[in-house]
């Protein structure tokens, strides 16, 4: 919401000597955020009202003029002018050597076809108007201004109107009175501690006539409008505004456009009430009817376009047909014309909520619809229509009918709330008097009786003592209530799934993964590109009803594709080795729980040259062994889809299936544009917290040696490690400390289709040394055991 | 026989003293002190002396014996340690070859911020919890004191799962406060990272996904006094001691009365400009938006079942991005989401 200060000086309260600095800190710390705040003379510089003394025609041009121009300095200037509209004698805008003008133009003196120009005569598009911000004005040429209040030498801002600030305040959504320099005004003369300047409107009216005689006023939709007040003006004469209200608007950011329109728009202003004038002649009737759309109503709006209305959207009709978008925009069949002659001013109440939706709904806010939408005090519409009718007669533009229709569809309420001044201060911590805190309401025009706030109408946003207790604190001043620091002793901490995923990361880092961050939504066609079956139950998502688009349409049960797009992502951009981890949430749908479940995937994802399952199994592994999990198991998964089928194994522990590690399908890689081996684990780590260990405790080192014994044996090339390693610890006994694998050879000396496997064994006793006959009974057991179950044999 | 014990005695330390390499110190050795050597040989003439003579002559070659092993001893010291230098030497190596690379993973950089954030809170008494992301519109909204039809409900900024609007992503942290409240009795002192999801477009300052770390203390009798005590301890443990903070009025449904916080900027000091120019990291304002904060809205604690008489409290929320982003000087917020190894990897 705009305010230039100008304005709140001359009408409401005068804050002239408050520089433009201070006006905004202390507007911003009372409670009003200033965004930005702009000199409006910042961009016109060293342009003045210049008087053409004599003009010469320029010795090697046939349109060019040079003329001695009076710019109110002891020697007259010569500048050098193209334009035609020019006499001896005319005052024109002279912007001299080393000037500058709107969107960064800088002028400098220079010769124009060998003739000295020390500036340029300037047009008001050059000065950054338009023909309705100076409607007299001739638009093709040099901006004569004669007729302007001005004097020779004179800055050009000042003929302008420029010599103001325009303020931008963000409002908050409880202070819909704030969208209206009436309620910028009291914050200002508030937060200055200064009592501000009040006009009630009056209407002098005429004897052209009753509205009664002419408008009937229904409004069936009785809970979309709260109000609709209206009054009418005949004879009405459309012109130009004046000049002091025409750069009202402009510093406003609102184009002049005549005197009615410009009146609805000034009120708009100055009260926050948007208003609407209808030309009565295309009231069909002269009714008027407050109701709902049909489903496929049509209407076209002031700015030309069509709009297809929905049943629901609220409109002003007559009896036949829309003529305006309530709250939003007016219909282009009843606008204001040149040769209007009888207008009907609205000034209503809508629903916020309605009228926001429909403007949401066909892409058009307004000025009108922002405010409407913020909820409006329905007490504004009367003084509203009021000054308008009063701008009416001040202008000279037309004659107000006697009378005023006032529609009114809720009940007014008036609120009063206690002063519980010992509660405000327990809140705010602060020891502030029953006078101060009266003192601070009424500066905010909330009056006080005794014990009774009277609430008033334009703050419906003050229901309880909290609220109170937030206009005394801020007229107190935030930054003055004493700071203190609160006794509350409490243990903090993290939870445990909290103190494992950090332990998680770190190790993750140590293995040389960093960590990424990925959206939690995916697109549907990730099922796809990892090949998931048709019938995976993985394929029922949530769906985001209303997403950005369809790439972010889901919410994702599968962590591997987010993890394969940023892989993808780094190969393209020619990164050669990368490795990364994710701790990311999945969505799983419940049935018949409106919550999915939310656990967690811890995701390892690589490529480049030294990358191999088992890397990555080597150092899952270890991730395992740091997060102190129970022993772990890898079976082959030959039918995981996104998975090489020879190269993927699924992650057990404790018989529960933890996840899955593996090289990426070649198929699936290529889905994401990568040529070379991928290898990703995807690991449930919320299901991880049921497999921890018990915290460790001391095992005595071991005080007898340990006896080694390798074994080489040739099997079947179908025989595997792990059924190898188990065969072996069940035969070997309880003397059996570890069995490793060291070595798997091919080739000469061991048979096509078998495979030579070199495990060591340690063995050791708790109570002795162990003897040669010791390891040799363990190992025989276990070379008849692998002979039995795996026909394996010593090489 | 005297002057064959000193002549033997010159030659062998002359001999000795020559030598270079322990095999010649063996040899020079055996060949003097060997029982074939020459001393052996000087004394096996003793038996020829006569009484008077021997135990002199005697004397005498243990001494010359004793002399040649002390020298021998030393010239072997002395050449094992000219052997291992010339070893060492050999050794020597570039030591500004790089070392052999040990990859080591970096934490993306917003989650170093927010483990810092979270360290500083849990030492202050603060209890991390952690909740739904996917979460009912009843706790994102309306026990929030969010009423039907406020604009935050749009579905041009919410993202919902139901027909009916009672599912939606949390579009902020603030829920957390109503599930933490309604399992826990005051006083404590919570904090509640996540992900929270507005409908914007992704750009260098918005993104549909992004972190919000909402706090909330309730006990009896916390006042505003003490939500400003408490975040300026925050605030100037996460960007200096010597850190000057504001509180502004400002509007939340759930806080009342509500604040923005907003720390002068280091750069101007508060100005807004630096040599005549619009101070760009605070954009002329002078002051940099931290985080919005509140005492809590009396109907919250009630739609909680806390009474609003007895207790009070605060609650703060800050956008992590905004934080990382301003702490690391990353100036797009796409980079954050965008995980190239390339940016990871400078923090």
């Amino acid at each position: 919401m705009k305010l230039n200060r100008k304005w709140l000086n001359e009408e409401f309260v005068d804050l002239s000597q408050v520089s433009d600095k201070e006006f905004v800190d202390t507007l911003t710390v009372f409670g009003q955020k200033v965004e930005t705040y702009e000199r409006m003379d910042a961009e016109i510089k060293n342009v003045v009202v210049g008087k053409v003394l004599s003009m010469v025609r320029h010795p090697n041009s046939d349109h060019m003029w040079i003329c001695q121009v009076d710019v109110g300095k002891e020697e007259p200037v010569q500048i050098v002018t193209g334009a035609q509209n020019v006499h001896e004698g005319d005052l024109v805008p002279a912007a001299l050597h080393n000037s500058w003008l709107p969107g960064g133009v800088h002028i400098t003196k220079g010769k124009l076809r060998g003739e000295l120009s020390n500036g340029m005569l300037c047009s008001f598009a050059e000065l950054g108007l338009t023909q309705n911000d100076f409607p007299d004005a001739y638009a093709d040429g040099i901006w004569i201004l004669n007729n302007e209040d001005c004097q020779v030498g004179q800055d050009i801002n000042l003929v302008i109107g420029n010599d103001d600030t325009v303020v931008d305040f963000e409002i908050t959504n409880n202070r819909p009175d704030c969208y209206s320099i009436i309620g910028l005004a009291r914050e200002a003369a508030a937060a200055f501690g200064k009592e501000m300047k009040h006009h009630e409107p009056v209407v002098k009216g005429s004897n052209a006539g009753s509205i009664y005689d002419y408008l009937d006023v229904e409004v069936p939709a009785t809970e979309l409008c709260n109000r609709y007040s209206s009054r009418m003006v005949a004879n009405v004469k459309i012109g130009p505004s004046p000049k002091w209200l025409r750069q009202r608007l402009r510093a406003n950011g609102v184009r002049p456009i005549n005197n009615i329109v410009d009146i609805t728009n000034y009120v708009m202003l100055e009260y926050g009430q948007p208003m609407h004038a209808f030309d009565y002649r295309y009231v069909s009737s002269g009714k008027i009817v407050v109701r709902e759309a049909e489903e496929g109503e049509t209407l076209t709006t002031l700015d030309g376009n069509v709009r297809n209305l929905k049943a629901g959207m609220l409109v002003i009709a007559d009896e036949n047909r829309a003529i305006g978008l309530a709250g939003i925009m007016g219909g282009e069949n009843s606008e204001i014309l040149d040769d209007t002659t009888m207008v009907v001013f609205e000034s209503a109440n809508f629903n916020g909520t309605s009228i926001r939706q429909t403007a949401l709904a066909l892409g058009m806010r307004t000025e009108a619809s922002g405010k409407f939408e913020k909820s409006l005090d329905p007490m504004m519409t009367i003084p509203a229509v009021q000054r308008a009718c009063e701008l009416v007669e001040m202008l000279q533009c037309g004659d107000v009918l006697e009378g005023t229709i006032d529609v009114i569809n809720y009940v007014p309420e008036t609120r009063t709330l206690p002063l519980e001044c010992d509660k405000i201060n327990r809140l705010l911590g602060t020891d502030i008097s029953k006078e101060d805190m009266v003192k601070y309401l009424n500066l905010l025009e909330i009056p006080v009786e005794g014990d009774q706030i009277l609430v008033p109408s334009f703050r419906p946003d003050l229901v309880r003592m909290a609220d109170i207790a937030e206009e005394v604190g801020r007229s107190y001043g935030y930054n003055e209530i004493p700071t203190t620091a609160f006794k509350t002793s409490t243990q903090g901490g993290y939870t445990k799934e909290m103190k494992l995923e950090a332990k998680a990361g770190t190790l993750c880092r140590g293995m040389g993964y960093s960590e990424i961050i990925t959206y939690s939504f995916v697109s549907p066609t990730i099922f796809d590109q990892i090949r998931l079956p048709e019938d995976s139950p993985l394929r029922n998502a949530l769906r985001i009803q209303n997403p950005l688009g369809e790439d972010t349409s889901i919410m994702r049960t599968i962590a591997l594709p987010s993890m394969m797009d940023i892989l993808s992502r780094n190969n393209a951009y020619h990164n050669k080795a990368v490795k990364l981890y994710e701790l990311a949430k999945i969505y799983l749908p419940v049935e018949g729980q409106p919550l999915p479940e939310e656990p967690k995937m811890l995701l390892l994802g690589t490529y480049g040259a030294n990358e191999t399952f088992f890397t990555l199994k080597g150092e899952l592994e270890a991730i395992f062994a740091g997060l102190r999990l129970k022993k772990t198991s890898y079976t082959a998964q030959k039918n995981n889809p996104s998975y090489h089928p020879g190269r993927c194994a699924s992650v057990s522990i404790d018989g529960v299936e933890v996840g899955v590690l593996g090289q990426v399908h070649p198929l699936v890689a290529k889905n994401y544009g990568i040529d070379t081996d991928v290898y990703c684990a995807e690991i449930n780590f919320t299901k991880l917290m049921t497999c921890l260990l018990p915290d460790a405790t001391y095992i005595p080192l071991p005080k007898y040696p340990s006896v080694s014994r390798d074994l080489a044996l040739v099997c079947d090339e179908a025989v595997t490690v792990a059924q190898a390693e188990y065969v072996i610890t069940a035969a070997a006994g309880k003397l059996l400390r570890s069995v490793k694998l060291f070595d798997i050879y091919r080739g000469t000396g061991v048979p096509e289709g078998k495979k030579s496997m070199a495990f060591s064994l340690e063995l050791r006793a708790d109570d002795r040394t162990l003897t040669d006959t010791d390891s040799e009974t363990v190992v025989n057991k276990v070379l008849a055991a692998l002979k039995e179950k795996l026909d394996a044999v010593l090489r | 026989m005297k002057e064959q014990l000193e002549q033997i005695k010159v030659n062998a330390l002359a001999a000795l003293d020559a030598a270079e390499t322990p095999a010649a110190l063996e040899e020079l050795r055996v060949k003097l002190l060997g029982k074939k050597g020459e001393l052996t040989a000087v004394l096996k003439q003793m038996g020829k002396l006569s009484a008077e003579e021997r135990p002199v002559m005697g004397q005498l070659a243990n001494s010359v014996r004793a002399q040649i092993e002390q020298k021998l001893e030393d010239r072997k010291a002395a050449i094992h340690a000219a052997v291992l230098e010339a070893k060492l030497a050999a050794e020597a190596i570039d030591v500004t070859i790089p070392g052999e690379t040990v990859p080591l993973g970096h934490q993306h950089p917003m989650n170093q911020v927010l483990q810092e954030i979270k360290d500083i809170f849990v030492g202050l008494g603060y209890q991390v919890v952690d909740g739904p992301e996917v979460e009912l519109a009843s706790y994102n909204f309306t026990r929030l004191n969010i009423e039907e039809g406020h604009p935050s409900r749009d579905r041009s900024d919410t993202f919902y799962f139901t027909d009916d609007d009672s599912v939606l992503l949390r579009t902020q942290t603030s829920p957390m406060q109503i599930r933490f409240m309604e399992n826990h009795k005051p006083p404590f002192c919570m904090l509640a990272p996540g992900r929270v999801f507005r409908k914007d477009e992704a750009d260098a300052t918005h993104s549909p996904m992004f972190h919000q770390i909402e706090g909330l203390v309730v006990d009896e009798h916390i006042t505003m006094g003490d939500l400003k005590g408490a975040l300026i301890t925050m605030m100037r443990k996460i960007y200096g001691a010597d850190s000057e903070m504001r509180f502004r009025p400002h509007h939340f449904p759930f806080t009342e009365p509500s604040c923005e916080m907003d720390m002068q900027c280091h750069k101007c000091h508060g100005t807004g400009e630096i040599d005549g120019q619009v101070c760009s990291t605070c954009h002329g304002e002078g002051w940099i938006e931290l985080l919005g904060a509140g005492m809590v809205h009396p109907t919250v604690l009630e739609n909680c079942g806390i009474d609003p008489d007895k207790y009070s409290g605060f609650a703060f929320g800050m956008g992590l991005e905004r934080m990382a982003m301003g702490r690391m000087k990353i100036n797009d917020l796409r980079l954050i989401f965008d995980n190239d190894i390339r940016f990871l990897n400078q923090f």
